[in-house]
């Protein structure tokens, strides 16, 4: 796969999500959020971290930087986007995912293993994964906080658009095992076309054995088993 | 030129977790009588323009373009000449 991750000023865990391909074989394009190229990539990753120090609203100002031309183009065309994390903020903040990332209801940055439900297969990052799968996937934000209307809700609900929702080690979701609040336990969602993927979980974090689990890795498999059933 | 004075204020329906803690500070300090807070951003920008009208127009764009998330946000704003 042709892998491009786009490096803001402030991102800090582009280099991790270029590392973790890279190492899979994958070709892997680092671009610079003033270019004016993704280099036509099978999926754009759009990292974590703080974009322009969270100013104003997290995600906020990088959806004025230049390379947001190209990259609505590409979402136009049906392109594949990862947004982890600050990735995830800035894509509702350019409009390419409803709804909005508010912050933690505890008020505090939260840092540690969490883990999340497959809730459906159909998706492209999901794909030949069993719904119900629980993941140990890292989570660092302070503004992780999934908010959406209800009408928005139940529209993600209807179209099978929420991918993972925050639950415990058996898979069970509750208020209990929600990390920051957000609304349905969400912590990812895909676009209509269900080829943008949002999440506030970090899986470039949890791909090598070093880092306690691997469980990252079952995300990007998917992505190439989604890439091989093309082939 | 224009200064606009400009409140970015989370909607009703949103949950303001800061407010909270701020009305929770504030019984701490004995002041029981609180019984809300809604924190809310403040923004002065200085614009090149003397025409009212036209400013309105431009502080509306730039509200929704950048400064406020329609989602989660509204805001309102007044003008004022300044000088230099």
């Amino acid at each position: 796969m042709k892998i491009s991750v786009i490096t803001y000023p402030g991102s800090n865990c582009d280099a991790d999500a270029r590392e973790v391909f890279a190492l899979r074989g994958h070709s892997v394009k680092a671009i610079w959020h003033k270019d004016h190229d993704l280099g036509s990539p099978d999926l754009l990753i759009l990292p974590g971290g703080f974009s322009y120090g969270d100013y104003l609203r997290c995600g906020a100002l990088a959806h004025t930087s230049p390379i947001s031309a190209e990259l609505i183009s590409y979402a136009a065309s049906g392109g594949m986007i990862l947004g982890i994390c600050n990735g995830f903020q800035i894509l509702t903040e350019l409009g390419l995912l409803p709804g909005a990332l508010l912050m933690n209801a505890h008020l505090q940055f939260v840092c540690k293993h969490q883990h999340i439900r497959v809730e459906s297969a159909n998706s492209p990052f999901t794909f030949g994964l069993k719904p119900g799968t629980a993941l140990d996937i890292p989570i660092a934000h302070k503004e992780g906080n999934y908010f959406i209307d209800p009408d928005g809700l139940k529209a993600l609900q209807d179209e099978d658009r929420i991918l993972f929702r925050y639950c415990n080690a058996e898979g069970i979701v509750s208020e209990e095992y929600n990390p920051n609040g957000a609304i349905d336990n969400i912590a990812g969602i895909c676009s209509a076309n269900r080829r943008i993927l949002g999440m506030m979980p970090h899986p470039e974090r949890a791909c090598s054995p070093a880092v306690r689990n691997t469980d990252g890795l079952q995300i990007i498999e998917a992505v190439e088993r989604y890439f091989e059933s093309l082939a | 030129m224009l200064k606009a004075k400009i409140f970015v204020r989370l909607k009703a329906s949103v949950l303001d977790p800061q407010g909270k803690a701020v009305t929770q500070s504030l019984h701490q300090l004995g002041y029981q009588d609180v019984i809300d807070t809604r924190v809310s951003k403040y923004i002065e920008l200085v614009l090149n323009e003397t025409d009212p009208e036209k400013a309105k127009a431009e502080i509306d764009g730039i509200c929704d373009k950048l400064l406020a998330n329609p989602n989660t946000e509204t805001y309102d704003f007044s003008l004022e000449q300044v000088e230099n």
